[in-house]
């Protein structure tokens, strides 16, 4: 076996074999699916809760207008004082009550229209009891005015400009945001496991330096060799973890909610939507069909292929910036100072790519981020998904992307090769940038 | 070829400080060579280029007569003062890993493992962790390790520190047998009684510069002022050391009353020493004449001091 190999492989077993790291790997899905299920689980509870309200209507414009819903139920209170309706109300421990004032007209109903409560009432309730009053006034106004339903509907009906691209592809508004938000979850997967491995990897050459086997080893090995190794052993106990978290993860979710009869679609429910007019929802249904139609058009292999492109560029970059920043400390409370400037990049990334990737992904901060080499696998990822060539990302812009990439690439590892193979042998000093830079020289 | 070993003008500078300033030795084959120096003198940056750990700025650097190679790091065994192990690792597993690094089998390195764990006692350690053992019990997979692969050059940093005096005297005896089977030794100390005990030649290391080297008991030839340690009978000694003391160079005369002797120690000029002890015995009974040799600790601060009140 070669020396790369053998490297490689202990730094792989002493990864997957530390309690920790097992501990964190099978109860990460566990603690993950469990809060999902929490979630879940109060999502539906706080439906489930019923509220009464008790309801002294003196007008006969409310006769039919309240129906009991799955939150609420009402209460009519017929020939009751206020007074007495309160009392009553607060007896039999209703939620509040509502008071309708007999008045000539409507307009003049509603302005005195009470609603009683032991404190402050939840805004949720509010916004109900508004919306039907609302309703009630809507269709009194149209009545007043000698205009139908329908004839309202066909006035307010909303315009939307239809669009394509020259080719005569169909584009859909907001699928750009939509596409980001995917390459984003890659960007953002680069990101974590940049940041998580990262450290692992550093914290690996702290190890080595302060239980002094360094020195042993490289007199057995070239430094450079050492810190591949550490930096491919730690990835693929990393991709190992983040393959056991999937799989373990969206397993156990199946599991618990065939057993637990909890819709999953409970999570993604809308209450706005319900409330909707039926007009909207056929609109979103629509919609919603042909975005499902673009998701498919996403090219997923190409997204896919070039995730791991940038995941594994940026990952040795950044990895091997984390081993010389190990490398030149003597334990890890040092490693602040240097921490933060490599977060930093990765964190403009993300930012810049939800600002202005999503708004227009061919803008210039997006290209000009998506070509810088310490931003580039993340903010590249959220163009991606538009595609490549025409109406996507322009070839050109790819390739050199890659080109700065893999430059920055070769530069970066070669400097903190520099820097982990004097830095290894330092002992007790508190490295400055200014000594870094000396470093490079030796 | 007669040395393992050789060094030619190194070289070798951080930044504005310079480690190593033409440093030239021969390091004979199969014996040992101690490395001497005051802390910072540059024995560790001279044995961080024997071992390709970092490179010379000027110099060339010869093993076996060829130019160092990356490949002859297989025949290296080193030793460092900084040491240490891996703190969660088997004992076994740990040994097997560093074993096969120096480009050993794994077969092979287990049926060696296995010799030597045997030959120090240690047979049942295999599965215990490093952080389960203590530091003289580390100390000694760390010796296993540094010869498991039979180099043909061993370097040795301070390979005593962390022993007590019996493991010590183990290590010690374990060295002498590898040299005895035609292993080449660097020694690198500062216990001087070590180097006495076990060096043949000798290199000494001074800000960067080697200010001495050779065999032991040449230099120490050299550093002789032939001073002589002299014991006589007390009968009627005073006016004998009156005596002496009017043609000799004396000094240091101490009386014995206990067992009635005069003890003194005494310069001569070079090859006078037969004439003294004739002139001497002809006018008391002389029980003692011995020529002091200076030890090495002497040698080595003499030398040191010397050089620095040159400077």
């Amino acid at each position: 076996m070669s020396k790369l190999s053998l490297i490689i492989r202990r730094e792989y077993l002493a990864k997957v074999r530390n309690k920790s790291f097992v501990i964190m790997t099978f109860l990460s899905p566990i603690l993950m699916v469990g809060m999902v299920v929490l979630i879940a689980y109060l999502a539906k509870l706080n439906d489930s809760e019923k509220r009464v309200i008790g309801v002294l209507n003196n007008s006969h414009y409310f006769s039919n207008t309240f129906l009991p819903t799955q939150s609420t139920s009402y209460v009519q209170f017929k020939d009751l004082s206020l007074e007495r309706a309160k009392d009553s109300t607060l007896e039999m421990g209703y939620y509040g009550l509502l008071y309708i004032p007999d008045a000539p007209n409507l307009e003049k109903i509603s302005e005195n229209v009470f609603f009683y409560t032991k404190d402050a009432p939840m805004t949720t309730v509010l916004d109900k009891l508004e919306e039907i009053f609302q309703g009630r006034l809507f269709q009194q106004r149209l009545q007043d005015i000698g205009v139908s339903a329908q004839e309202f509907a066909r006035v307010e009906d909303k315009f939307q400009i239809k669009t394509a691209t020259f080719s005569g592809q169909r584009n859909l508004k907001g699928i750009n945001m939509v596409k980001a938000f995917i390459g984003g979850g890659f960007g953002y997967l680069i990101m974590m496991f940049i940041i998580i491995y990262g450290g692992f990897v550093m914290r690996s050459v702290i190890e080595e330096k302060t239980s002094r086997i360094i020195e042993v080893i490289i007199s057995s090995v070239k430094p450079f060799q050492l810190m591949m190794g550490k930096i491919i052993g730690t990835s693929l106990a990393g991709v190992t973890q983040f393959a056991i978290w999937i799989v373990s993860a969206s397993l156990l979710m199946f599991v618990v909610f065939t057993m637990l009869g909890l819709d999953i679609s409970v999570l993604g429910q809308n209450p706005s939507f319900a409330q909707g007019i039926p007009s909207t929802i056929f609109q979103i249904d629509e919609s919603l069909q042909l975005y499902f139609w673009e998701l498919l058009k996403i090219p997923w292999l190409l997204l896919i292929t070039f995730f791991i492109v940038y995941f594994i560029l940026g990952y040795l970059i950044y990895s091997s910036i984390y081993a010389a920043i190990g490398a030149a400390v003597d334990n890890e409370t040092d490693t602040q100072q240097f921490i933060f400037p490599i977060i930093l990049p990765l964190m403009l990334a993300i930012y810049v790519g939800f600002f202005s990737v999503f708004g227009n992904p061919h803008g210039p901060i997006a290209v000009g981020f998506s070509l810088f080499p310490l931003t580039s696998p993340i903010v590249m990822l959220m163009r991606l998904p538009g595609g490549i060539g025409e109406g996507g990302v322009p070839i050109w812009e790819l390739v050199a992307s890659i080109v700065l990439l893999v430059a920055t690439f070769i530069g970066i590892v070669w400097l903190a090769a520099r820097i982990y193979r004097v830095g290894i042998l330092m002992y007790g000093k508190k490295p400055t940038y200014k000594e870094l830079y000396r470093w490079l020289k030796y | 070829m007669k040395d393992i070993l050789v060094t030619r003008e190194v070289t070798k500078r951080f930044g504005t400080h310079t480690a190593l300033h033409n440093v030239s030795l021969e390091i004979p084959r199969n014996s040992i060579y101690g490395l001497l120096g005051p802390n910072g003198a540059g024995k560790t940056t001279l044995i961080r280029i024997i071992n390709q750990i970092t490179h010379p700025d000027q110099g060339t650097v010869f093993f076996d007569g060829v130019p160092l190679a990356p490949h002859h790091i297989a025949q290296i065994g080193y030793l460092p003062e900084e040491r240490g192990l891996y703190k969660s690792m088997k004992v076994g597993e740990q040994a097997l890993y560093l074993a096969q690094l120096k480009g050993l089998s794994k077969a092979e390195a287990k049926k060696r493992l296995r010799y030597w764990f045997q030959r120090l006692g240690i047979t049942g350690w295999w599965h215990k962790k490093i952080q389960e053992l203590s530091k003289g019990m580390a100390q000694k997979i760390q010796f296993i390790v540094t010869v498991l692969h039979e180099p043909k050059l061993l370097i040795f940093d301070e390979p005593f520190s962390g022993f007590d005096p019996i493991n010590a005297n183990i290590i010690k005896d374990e060295i002498l047998r590898l040299r005895d089977g035609g292993t080449s030794i660097i020694f690198s100390t500062h216990r001087m009684e070590s180097v006495e005990e076990l060096c043949e030649h000798i290199a000494l290391l001074h800000k960067s510069e080697k200010i001495l080297d050779g065999k032991l008991s040449d230099i120490k030839k050299a550093y002789k002022s032939n001073i002589f340690d002299v014991s006589i009978d007390g009968f009627r000694a005073e006016s004998l050391m009156a005596e002496l003391q009017h043609s000799f160079t004396i000094g240091a005369v101490t009386q014995n009353a206990l067992e009635n002797s005069v003890d003194f120690t005494v310069q001569l000029p070079s090859g006078s020493s037969g004439d003294f002890l004739g002139y001497l015995s002809d006018r008391a009974n002389v029980t003692r004449f011995v020529e002091t040799v200076p030890t090495a600790n002497e040698i080595f601060i003499k030398t040191v001091e010397s050089k620095e009140s040159n400077e």
